[in-house]
């Protein structure tokens, strides 16, 4: 084990180093500090960094905790009190949090040290960190790629082993998505199965804290961490949090899988095809049975997710006025002037899309026919998930139909990039778990891209899914895989 | 291309607050007419018996004691305040 080696171990063996005192959690910070500044000038996964308060904790540290020691990046729209909290937009420039999510406060009660902010696509509102007003974030494997988003920077940071795992937030496929482009681990939990009290709110149906690390059993620990109730977030479900952890096994005997129907759409690359097909198999051969299911509204899931998602993102997002916090514009004439011009100037284009959008779809006259009925259709896709569940433990799909893309070739079509999340959309329809993991590469231009595998699993029924996932994934290599610029830092 | 949908885009913009240029409306308007027109596959959902979901789980009437605890002070509620005097947010004159 040398330094250089260090970045790239997983949570649970920088425990085990970190335990035996064969490195000091002071030293974990120094060798990060080290990684970062060695690669994140080309990767830009982070918007801001505090490590010298890091280390202050980092001399604290009971490393007997159950995360003690292990430093964890935060996306940037988590706050943390006396760090910025951008949320990857020109209209929070500046802002520092005036508080701790509940996240925050239990990562550090577990031990945790949250040392940095990771890049995102603002409010995050996109599928490639692209919409990021801060900066422009790279697909560690490909740096000419997105690394996906809109918790990119989180999963670009753990990719290139410049964080051991991240925290990030998934509304439509923001935590899964970005993970399988950038070949590691991302879970969303249950809708409310973890307290989103201090992540600023984008679609508050719909959005879901949970990490993005290299295994399963990375997300097992942290999920013990921040899981459970809190009298801050009415949504937070109070319900008892399992160890996820002690439940993880190796084999599949036993476990129902569905591969739904309707997720065989065109348009899913043939490599991306063979990857999911070939686990699908290794899965059977763990002992798992595969039985064809039929989620027959999925092919409603899209358009109801942009209807319900910008309605809630319109009123969330009008609490930034220029007044109480932020960005406001210049000299303004008058209030309506000063509202007018700090959102114009202080909002970026998908932003100000989806705020028109979502204002539209709940206004006199047009409420029943794009809000009300968009609704209902949600009801339809959880139902179609509950009768499915009825039959299996877990769904299986692609993460995403496609390998991570270049930057700018999709930013002048935002329905094209909206079609994309057909495979992590319904989930948070749903408010059901869902994790992506490694499930093999695609070969493209001399590079070799991740492939992301799907497992969503009923409410509350994460300790299942971390199973599942976790018996395949130790069953593979994939896991293992560092993209090139960590293995060149690791050489050097 | 044509217009399809009844959105006006500037219109809207302006119920929400937000100022536009000509020309980044006009991109809007054609990019939402084409959101607009794909959410149409909505009408073909049969929704005759459905309640509508507000929220994926049945969870109702979350309440926690009204007791006092500490939270902000003034001075921190302050703290990121683009312009502010005497404990308050300044803002154009509102009131002639």
């Amino acid at each position: 084990m040398t330094e250089q080696d260090l970045p790239a171990l997983s949570i649970a063996d920088l425990q085990a180093l970190l335990r035996r005192r064969e490195v000091s959690p002071r030293e974990v910070i120094d060798v990060l500090r080290a990684r970062i500044e060695g690669v994140d000038e080309e990767i830009g996964a982070y918007l801001s960094l505090d490590m010298e308060a890091a280390k202050k904790e980092a001399e604290q540290a009971n490393v007997n905790l159950p995360l003690g020691g292990v430093p964890v990046a935060i996306k940037d729209i988590i706050n943390v009190m006396g760090q910025p909290c951008t949320c990857g937009s020109k209209i929070l420039q500046g802002y520092r949090a005036t508080y701790n999510a509940t996240v925050i406060r239990k990562l550090r009660a577990a031990g945790a040290i949250p040392f940095g902010k990771t890049n995102l696509d603002e409010f995050a509102m996109g599928s490639s960190t692209e919409n990021s007003a801060m900066a422009t974030t790279r697909n560690p494997w490909d740096l000419s790629r997105v690394p996906g988003g809109s918790s990119g920077g989180s999963a670009a940071a753990v990719a290139a082993d410049e964080a051991f795992a991240a925290l990030g937030s998934d509304t439509g496929g923001s935590i899964r998505q970005p993970a399988a482009l950038s070949g590691i681990v991302g879970f969303k939990p249950t809708y409310g199965r973890v307290s989103r009290f201090g992540l600023v709110a984008f679609a508050s149906s719909l959005d879901q804290v949970g990490p993005l690390t290299k295994t399963v059993r990375d997300v097992a620990l942290i999920m013990n961490a921040i899981a459970g109730h809190d009298p801050q977030d009415t949504t937070a479900l109070n319900e008892p949090v399992p160890d996820y952890a002690a439940k993880l096994g190796n084999d599949l005997r036993g476990v129902r899988l569905g591969l739904p129907k309707e997720y065989l759409i065109e348009g899913i690359d043939a490599q991306v095809k063979a990857a999911i097909n070939a686990a699908v198999k290794q899965m059977s051969s763990l002992g798992a049975e595969i039985v064809e299911v039929s989620l027959p509204a999925t092919e409603y899931a899209i358009a109801v997710y942009y209807i319900l998602a910008t309605a809630e993102a319109s009123a969330n997002l009008a609490r930034f006025d220029g007044v109480r916090y932020g960005y406001r514009a210049e000299n303004p004439r008058d209030m309506l002037d000063l509202y007018g011009r700090t959102r114009e100037e202080g909002f970026g284009p998908e932003v100000k899309r989806r705020i028109i959008l979502g204002t539209y779809v709940l206004s006199s006259g047009y409420y029943d026919a794009y809000y009300l009925r968009a609704q209902k259709v949600r009801e339809l896709i959880r139902q179609d998930f509950a009768k499915a569940f009825g039959e299996v433990d877990a769904l299986i799909s692609p993460t995403s139909p496609v390998p991570a893309f270049k930057l700018g070739e999709r930013v002048a079509d935002p329905l094209q990039m909206y079609l994309a999340d057909i495979f992590t959309i319904a989930a948070n329809l749903a408010g059901i778990c869902g994790i992506s993991i490694p499930c093999g590469f695609v070969e493209v231009d001399g590079h070799r891209l991740p492939i992301g595998l799907q497992l969503l699993g009923k409410a509350l029924d994460e300790a299942r899914i971390l199973q599942i996932a976790h018996a395949y994934e130790q069953s593979t290599d994939w896991h293992k895989a560092r993209p090139p610029i960590a293995t060149a830092m690791s050489k050097a | 291309m044509a217009k399809t949908s009844t959105l006006d885009v500037a219109y809207v913009a302006k119920l929400a607050r937000i100022n536009l240029t000509e020309a980044e409306a006009k991109v809007f308007q054609q990019q939402l007419d084409d959101v607009l027109h794909y959410v149409e596959k909505l009408r073909q959902a049969d929704i005759s018996d459905v309640e509508p979901a507000a929220h994926a789980l049945p969870v109702f009437n979350v309440f926690r004691e009204d007791a006092p605890r500490e939270w902000f002070t003034a001075e921190q509620a302050l703290s990121n305040a683009p312009r502010k005097a005497n404990g308050l947010f300044i803002v154009p004159r509102v009131v002639e």
